[in-house]
């Protein structure tokens, strides 16, 4: 299994008092295999896949990718398995304001130690992208900033990718074709995907769907 | 009511953000602050000069004086007074005592006119019969009576509150023995009402001139540079504070763009927002003015001293040590913290103003600046430095000199962030490493945050070398001009002319020579000047620091109808060597040479010893310059102690005269070199204040590296290089700015100002302090966002990413 969750809890403090937002969930991911995560608002859709990254880290329970268990390494090694095996892309893009389109999609490669000029110039023809590469990221419409988030994660070629809800700022027609892209892509580079998003109709475009209900797999 | 709802939302803003409050008014009272001192040091200064001018009626009376500065004659006194004009004669001199100088004025009460009457004499009896009658009374300040109580040789004491320190008021016979002037008067005060019928002033006293009151008089004058150069600095840390001013108004314009639209959405005009707004920044500028001033009262209070012993030791003005309250200057302080707060708010004032109510609502980076106004800020800047170069050339005068500085000074600051931009560009294509090329992309991303603190810190740093230089530069010329001209190994000053007599018979052979050291004073040029007596010597071949002369020119000073001149005097006058120049008294001589004469505000000649004595017999002959072995100094000093019982403070070896000499010079820069270590304080708390308002927008930039693999850490060392890294390049453009300044400082405004022109040292030595300085500084300011983000919890972080959790 390339990523699996094992009884995971995960809670917040609020002004209200404590928050469950995972109780005590598992699942499981195999390699080259896509995976939609549906549910409502607060059903810990964003949490899990911040875990999934090592962005946070479970208060109980255990997340392993590759075998390894992401609670049990420092932070440097959490650094490390995020430039290494996993691609992130997020609603909001999160592009590098200052760099380059063309720098920007080279950025996860080349932190990872394996930039690939050809793969690269491959991505950006097959995402729209080769005469904006000298563009900044502020000059470029949501969707072409959705494609160059895709494009810098897969262009790293990670064994994870972990999207959430990358089409969530797009409208449906301009999110229907970045989807697309990004699916077809992932299954060439055979990774695995593991995409939270609210809509129903994209989820069935994944290999398999999970409802996440107060934080836990209905 | 309106404006009332309006406010509360607005100010709602800084009930949030305390901190950033405390910085807006804490960055405007230290710009108020350093001004306001300033400005009272100044205030304080002018009063008193105009105290001593007004202190017998220089102000409201027309006075007579030779045309040619001389001394008026005791007769032409009594010809005015047969012809019938109504005159009082006055003797103005100065009494050097024990290491201090007394400003000596005798006045003749009897004629006195009531406008010029300082003391209450008694004219019934009182004090008025032994004031006139030997040995006379001699008035002075309360402080000043206190210090000559321990001088023998003066005549009674009497304090007076109405008079300067230093100065001290007598009759006009006991100022002429005093001064040992006899029969001379310096100028004759004309009383308002005078008789109908008068002799013609031109048939009675051709040689004489009237001239019409003035207020200030000399002192002002002379002082003028002085008091430019400290409103010069007071200003540049004014225009430094106003960053941090134009920062907190800019960065909580810009945090409140969404309120400003929701309230225009709600029905408020952009006149009631923008008046709101207004009334917000008054009541700030208001609040910030009066701490400001206080502590400019603080600032005033601890400089002054040092300011007073500089006027007292360049000029011999006298200023009080204490500083009075003077409601003209908190207006002022007040007048100036709102100028400049509405100043550095205008643009945001202007945005909001023109704020359109349906603009998108993306999120517009605090002070970005599009490249298209940064062209233009780089126009401006390359147009100040052309208007510097330009006005260095072809300018002339102090205002202009000052414009130069200032000109040199902002266009550089404007060029500072374009200049940053392009070497973060040059190093870009450079690196080959992603987080390298991320490093210098996002630093230059934050350029236009940051500009506003690197440009101040620019202007500290520049100030702080430009003025280094400049100090360090005078002081290595001062001493090697101090070893040429103080040849003499001993000074030796005798009380009275008989005392005089039997020392140099006394010395005969005991020194290699007896120098003497006499001098008239009067009008050189138009201006208070001095023509002092030099014996024809090898010394002063060999020794005296010339800047240009004719060929044999010390023989022909020796044949009495040449003179030299100080270098003041010949830039002054435009005077040159084979030129003629009229003395005090109408004595032409030809101009021999030019010599260096640092730290004299006035112009000066030396003539042939001789001829002095020649053209003006009465001549004050006591002091004199000795030169023998230096070994033998302290034997002759014991001797002539013991055998003619001169006392200790009448005779300085030239060691001490060296060190008297210096100390006055170091005191000259101290109130310059506090500024500006206040300044370079004013720029570190900008940088403070950018780089913790920057550090709250930072996170959108770190998250998605943090994301991508980088550690925490490895960001807090990357924001803790990218810091050090603007400081240090800030630091590198500073120091041709610095040096360029320090030409200005020495090739412009010394000479416009003082009128002499100093050669130019540079110092590495104390630009790699500096730039050490420069770095700590960067460090600290960055320490409080660095220990932020180390603390950052990933929640935070996360923040940026998650729409929902």
């Amino acid at each position: 299994m390339l990523l699996t969750f094992t009884d995971v809890f995960k809670r917040y403090q609020t002004a209200e008092g404590p928050l469950t937002v995972l109780d005590g969930l598992s699942l499981s991911l195999d390699g080259g295999e896509t995976l939609a995560l549906t549910g409502e608002s607060g059903s810990g859709k964003s949490t899990l896949l911040h875990l999934a990254a090592g962005l946070d880290q479970a208060d109980a329970g255990a997340v392993r990718i590759d075998g390894v268990e992401i609670g049990a390494l420092k932070d440097t090694g959490r650094a490390a398995m995020r430039r290494e095996v996993v691609g992130l892309i997020f609603q909001q893009f999160n592009l590098i304001p200052s760099l380059t389109v063309g720098a920007n999609l080279a950025f996860h490669a080349r932190l990872a130690g394996r930039h690939d000029a050809a793969w690269q110039a491959d991505l950006a023809a097959r995402l729209g992208l080769e005469n904006l590469l000298n563009r900044y990221p502020e000059q470029l419409s949501g969707g072409q900033q959705q494609r160059v988030a895709i494009g810098r994660t897969l262009g790293a070629r990670p064994k994870l990718v972990l999207a959430d809800e990358p089409t969530g700022n797009l409208d449906e027609a301009t999110g229907d074709g970045v989807i697309a892209l990004m699916l077809n892509l992932v299954r060439e580079t055979g990774a695995a995907l593991l995409m939270v998003t609210h809509s129903q109709r994209l989820a069935e475009r994944l290999d398999r769907r999970i409802h996440l209900t107060g934080g836990r797999i209905l | 009511m309106t404006l009332t709802v309006a406010l509360s939302a607005l100010l709602s803003h800084w009930r949030r953000r305390p901190a950033q409050l405390a910085l807006l008014i804490l960055g405007l009272s230290l710009a108020t602050a350093l001004w306001s001192g300033v400005q009272a040091i100044n205030a304080e200064a002018r009063a008193s000069y105009d105290r001593a001018a007004a202190l017998l009626g220089q102000d409201r009376l027309a006075q007579l004086a030779r045309r040619d500065g001389g001394a008026i004659a005791q007769t032409d006194f009594v010809a005015l007074s047969r012809a019938g004009w109504l005159v009082s004669p006055v003797l103005e001199g100065t009494l050097r005592l024990e290491g201090s100088r007394l400003r000596l004025l005798g006045i003749e009460p009897l004629s006195l006119p009531a406008q010029a009457e300082t003391l209450d004499l008694g004219r019934g009896g009182g004090d008025l019969l032994p004031f006139i009658t030997p040995p006379g009374l001699l008035y002075a300040a309360p402080e000043t009576v206190k210090a000559l109580a321990a001088v023998p040789g003066l005549p009674p004491l009497r304090a007076s509150p109405n008079l300067l320190p230093g100065t001290a008021l007598t009759d006009i016979g006991t100022a002429q023995r005093l001064l040992g002037r006899p029969g001379e008067i310096s100028r004759l005060l004309v009383l308002p009402e005078q008789p109908m019928g008068r002799a013609n002033l031109e048939n009675v006293a051709p040689d004489l001139a009237l001239k019409a009151p003035e207020a200030g008089g000399d002192l002002s004058r002379l002082t003028d540079s002085f008091h430019l150069n400290l409103t010069a600095f007071g200003f540049l840390a004014f225009a430094v504070g106003l960053f941090i001013v134009y920062s907190a108004i800019g960065l909580a314009f810009e945090q409140r763009r969404v309120t400003f639209r929701t309230l225009r959405a709600l029905g408020l005009s952009a006149r009631a927002l923008t008046a709101a707004l207004l009334l917000e920044l008054i009541v700030f500028a208001l609040a910030a003015g009066l701490i400001g001033v206080a502590l400019g009262y603080l600032v005033g209070a601890a400089l002054l001293p040092g300011v007073s012993a500089t006027l007292e030791g360049l000029y011999g003005a006298s200023v009080p040590g204490t500083l009075s309250l003077r409601p003209q200057w908190w207006v002022s302080g007040l007048a100036i913290a709102l100028i400049g707060t509405l100043a550095a708010a205008m643009q945001s004032l202007w945005r909001v103003w023109h704020l359109p109510l349906l603009a998108p609502g993306s999120p517009r980076a605090w002070a970005r600046a599009s490249e298209h106004a940064l062209i233009g800020q780089a126009a401006a800047g390359l147009g100040l430095l052309i208007l510097s170069i330009g006005l260095g050339l072809w300018g002339s005068g102090l205002i202009a000199g000052f414009t130069v500085l200032g000109a040199l000074l902002f266009g550089a600051a404007l060029l500072l962030p374009v200049l940053l931009a392009l070497v973060l560009a040059g190093l870009q294509r450079l690196v080959r490493r992603p987080v390298a090329e991320w490093f210098l992309a996002d630093s230059r991303q934050q350029l236009p945050g940051l500009s506003l603190a690197l440009m101040a810190l620019l202007l500290a740093l520049s100030a702080n070398i430009g003025v280094g230089t400049m100090v360090s530069s005078f002081r290595l010329t001062f001493t090697g001009w101090l070893d040429q001209r103080l040849a003499s190994e001993l000074y030796v000053t005798a009380r009275n002319p008989a005392e005089a007599e039997r020392l140099t018979t006394f010395l005969q052979g005991k020194v290699d020579a007896i120098l003497p050291i006499w001098h008239i004073e009067g009008s050189l040029e138009g201006a208070p000047g001095a023509v002092y007596g030099a014996a024809d010597h090898a010394t002063y071949r060999d020794h005296w620091p010339l800047l240009a002369a004719l060929p044999d020119s010390w023989d022909r000073v020796a044949t009495g109808r040449a003179a030299m001149i100080n270098e003041q005097l010949a830039r002054r006058a435009r005077l040159k060597p084979g030129g003629s120049l009229t003395l005090p008294g109408g004595w032409q001589v030809e101009i021999a040479g030019i010599y260096s004469d640092y730290g004299n505000p006035e112009g000066q000649a030396i003539v042939n010893s001789g001829a002095l004595v020649a053209h003006y017999p009465t001549v004050e002959r006591l002091r004199f310059g000795l030169r023998l072995a230096p070994g033998g100094v302290p034997a002759l000093m014991a001797e002539i102690a013991d055998q003619l019982k001169l006392p200790a403070d009448n005779m300085v070896d030239q060691a001490t005269i060296k060190r008297r000499s210096l100390d006055v010079f170091e005191q000259t820069f101290t109130v310059t070199a506090a500024l500006n270590v206040l300044t370079l304080g004013v720029a570190g708390l900008a940088m403070v204040a950018s780089l913790t308002t920057l550090s709250a927008m930072r996170l959108p930039q770190l998250a998605p590296v943090w994301a991508m693999g980088l550690t925490r850490r490895r960001l807090v060392r990357l924001e803790l290089a990218r810091t050090l890294m603007l400081a240090a390049l800030t630091f590198l453009a500073a120091l041709p700015v610095g040096l360029a300044l320090a030409y200005v400082l020495l090739a412009i405004i010394n000479v416009e100002a003082f009128g002499w022109r100093l050669p130019m040292h540079i110092f590495p030595a104390d630009w790699l302090r500096l730039g050490l300085l420069a770095l700590l500084a960067a460090l600290l300011s960055a320490l409080i966002p660095l220990r932020r983000l180390a603390r950052l919890a990933p929640a935070d972080l996360l923040k940026v990413f998650a729409h929902e959790r």
